[in-house]
């Protein structure tokens, strides 16, 4: 008994437990915790309604300074210097920025040079940091965990309770850590890392718990990298994930535009480096896998856990839900997908529209031609994204290609706009979800890295990259 | 939000798993800047073909099935963050979505919404599918005081979890926005005594 307490008095904290508990305002007796949030991000499609309740229950938002605001879900990415034709949209990108505007919300509305996809931009300027707890009417909100802050989605509600008072009533998650050990492969991005580990974990593996991912594979990544990774811990069922900041992280941050600056800066990495997880923390679940295990990944199914590598074959599986699965996506138990004849690819994305998505997708690119029968959209994450690929001349490779580079926003990944997929035909996408009708109805989406898209443009048909590559 | 105590209903089956919210509200109904409204095209490509027409195999569009319970497959609402996949369901007027499984924030984003996930073993969820498709008029009981739903006239009955919490919220119809508006003092004092 003794010996017990005197074990868990030693034990250490993680990252996660770290963050959390320096933003603990107050505890209910057997009720949830009040967390202070450091950061609101906002966008037109959930916000409306959670400014409406305020404006009816006419509560003020409290600190109008912690939140910015960007329109992207929305957005057409043609001519974004026209008014915008659909209706609804227009009406909801109107919305949001009459409602910035009220309430002193800082906007970085379409066409702006900070503009861009939520997840995108914030980390780009410098608003995302260290040991920050951050919030956003967005499940992909993990992706901000890549600097070591705690981020996640919420509802529409919560949204409402934090521009209210700037906190929100939660229960402490559970912690779970993933840990890959070795050296990639040739070929293998950290999209694959990713949709290996959730094809091995499955789409609920993660509900309930926050997550960690650690050793030498994501240490040795880029933080472009590390958001691919964490934006998609929500398809595991987490609702976040976390990468320990380390010199990579501070790198990344320094001189960015909202960034401390100078002595402050300096302050902020002293106490940055104290965040990562301790030796002796315990965890409530821990996988490990091995990186050299990892090969280019794609999905066959309609979620994100339905992965295989691209050179294995899909599993056969007496079950209701697979079954109904493969029947939508026309796909059969046992085969390949290697030679699927393919028409659509999509590279973009909060998963994987950075400028280095678009440096690899151009070094496979350079010198080739797309397949007659692929539209393939290239979609960046922002303004700034945008502006990097002309500026580094990768602009000229697409043309020259045959990509066609759209302006900033979601596109395809939900198709709320006019990017859609067409009926019955499949894309191959840099994007996180592959819902039935998720890039427009009847659509049927293969989840793949940016090298694998490019490889499937040029091709017109999916196939093993690593033997292009040398 | 309104008060819920106990519910008696018959019940929906929809013995499908992993319905993710991009199926209960698709994303091209999302345009609306109100909260109503959007039980009209809940599971909408469910409940319609492509031609627009009603899809008569799927379980909403059968009047043998109705109520205010939905009985749904393991795993509900993953995927997107969207609460109007609650208001679609509230909407459409449902107030008890039974599940062996559901997604952190679907689950946050009923309560919020006064719809109440009762989360249930496989096995008792695999027999009350069965009883439901079975027999449509079988009454279900959810009581939340006392933590239970039950099937009427037998001794089918299990009981769910739910924080403590949320269901004094629930049962009295308070919102999280009215408890964090009586703590504004101690978040400005926590505000003014940041360490990090
Ligand atoms: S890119 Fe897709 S997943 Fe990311 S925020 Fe936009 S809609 Fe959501």
């Amino acid at each position: 008994m003794f010996i017990n307490k005197l074990n868990q008095l030693k034990m250490g904290q993680t990252l996660f437990d770290k963050v959390w508990d320096a933003h603990v305002v107050d505890t209910i007796k057997n009720g949830p915790q009040i967390l202070y949030i450091d950061k609101h991000l906002i966008h037109e499609v959930t916000s409306p309604q959670a400014f409406n309740e305020l404006e009816n229950r006419n509560i003020p938002v409290f600190r109008p300074q912690q939140i910015v605001a960007t329109a992207d879900h929305n957005t057409p990415t043609q001519n974004q210097h026209l008014p915008v034709k659909d209706e609804l949209s227009r009406k909801q990108l109107k919305q949001l920025s009459e409602n910035c505007k009220k309430n002193n919300i800082t906007l970085y509305e379409l066409g702006h040079k900070y503009n861009g996809i939520v997840h995108v931009m914030a980390p780009e300027l410098g608003i995302t940091q260290p040991g920050m707890t951050i919030v956003c009417g967005d499940s992909h909100t993990s992706t901000h965990g890549a600097f070591g802050s705690i981020a996640f989605g919420i509802g529409t509600s919560q949204v409402a309770q934090v521009f209210a008072s700037q906190c929100l009533l939660l229960t402490k998650p559970k912690s779970l850590r993933v840990t890959v050990n070795g050296t990639l492969k040739k070929g293998v991005l950290p999209k694959d890392v990713i949709l290996y580990i959730i094809s091995k974990l499955g789409t609920n593996a993660g509900t309930g718990y926050f997550c960690e991912y650690a050793g030498d594979v994501f240490e040795n990544m880029s933080m472009e990298g590390r958001m691919t990774v964490c934006n998609m811990s929500i398809e595991m069922g987490a609702r976040g994930g976390m990468i320990a900041p380390d010199q990579t992280t501070f790198d990344y941050v320094k001189g960015k535009k909202f960034a401390p600056k100078g002595e402050a800066f300096e302050k902020k990495v002293k106490y940055w480096k104290t965040l990562p997880t301790e030796a002796n923390a315990t965890f409530d679940k821990e996988y490990t896998f091995e990186a050299s295990d990892i090969e280019p990944m794609v999905t066959y199914g309609t979620n994100p856990g339905m992965g295989i590598k691209v050179t294995e074959n899909i599993p056969t599986l007496k079950d209701a839900s697979f079954e109904k699965s493969l029947k939508y996506m026309n796909f059969k138990q046992g085969e390949s997908l290697i030679n699927k004849p393919i028409n659509f690819v999509f590279i973009g994305s909060c998963t994987n529209s950075r400028i280095e998505d678009f440096r690899v997708a151009a070094s496979f690119i350079k010198g080739k031609k797309k397949a007659n029968n692929v539209t393939a959209w290239l979609v960046p994450g922002s303004k700034q994204v945008e502006t990097q690929i002309i500026e580094e001349g990768l602009k000229t490779i697409f043309d020259d290609a045959g990509f066609e580079l759209r302006q900033p926003g979601c596109s395809a990944c939900l198709a709320m706009n006019d990017d859609k997929i067409p009926q019955g035909e499949y894309c191959v996408s840099t994007s996180n979800r592959n819902f039935e009708g998720r890039q427009g109805q009847g659509s049927r989406t293969i989840l793949a890295s940016p090298l694998v898209a490019a490889a499937t443009a040029v091709e017109g048909k999916i196939v093993d990259v690593t033997k292009q590559l040398n | 939000m309104e008060k819920f105590k106990t519910l008696q209903s018959t019940a929906i089956p929809l013995a499908i798993e992993n319905i993710d919210t991009d199926q209960i509200i698709p994303a091209r109904f999302l345009k609306a800047t109100d909260r109503k409204g959007f039980g009209d095209n809940v599971f909408r490509d469910w409940r319609f073909n492509k031609d627009e027409t009603t899809n008569s195999s799927f379980v909403l569009n059968n009047p043998k099935y109705n109520g205010q319970i939905l009985v749904a497959g393991d795993n509900f609402g993953c995927g997107s963050s969207r609460e109007h996949a609650a208001w679609a369901l509230s909407d459409y007027g449902l107030k008890v979505i039974v599940s062996s499984f559901f997604a952190d924030i679907f689950k946050g984003n009923a309560l919020n919404n006064g719809l109440l996930p009762v989360q249930v073993s496989k096995d008792f969820l695999k027999v009350l599918l069965d009883i439901v498709t079975k027999n449509p008029k079988t009454q279900l009981t959810v009581d939340l005081e006392k933590q239970s739903i039950s099937v009427k006239g037998t001794s089918f009955k299990e009981s769910f979890e739910i924080d403590t919490y949320k269901k004094t919220c629930l049962i009295n119809g308070y919102d999280d926005i009215d408890y964090l508006l009586s703590k504004k003092e101690t978040i400005k004092a926590f505000e003014a005594k940041k360490t990090y």
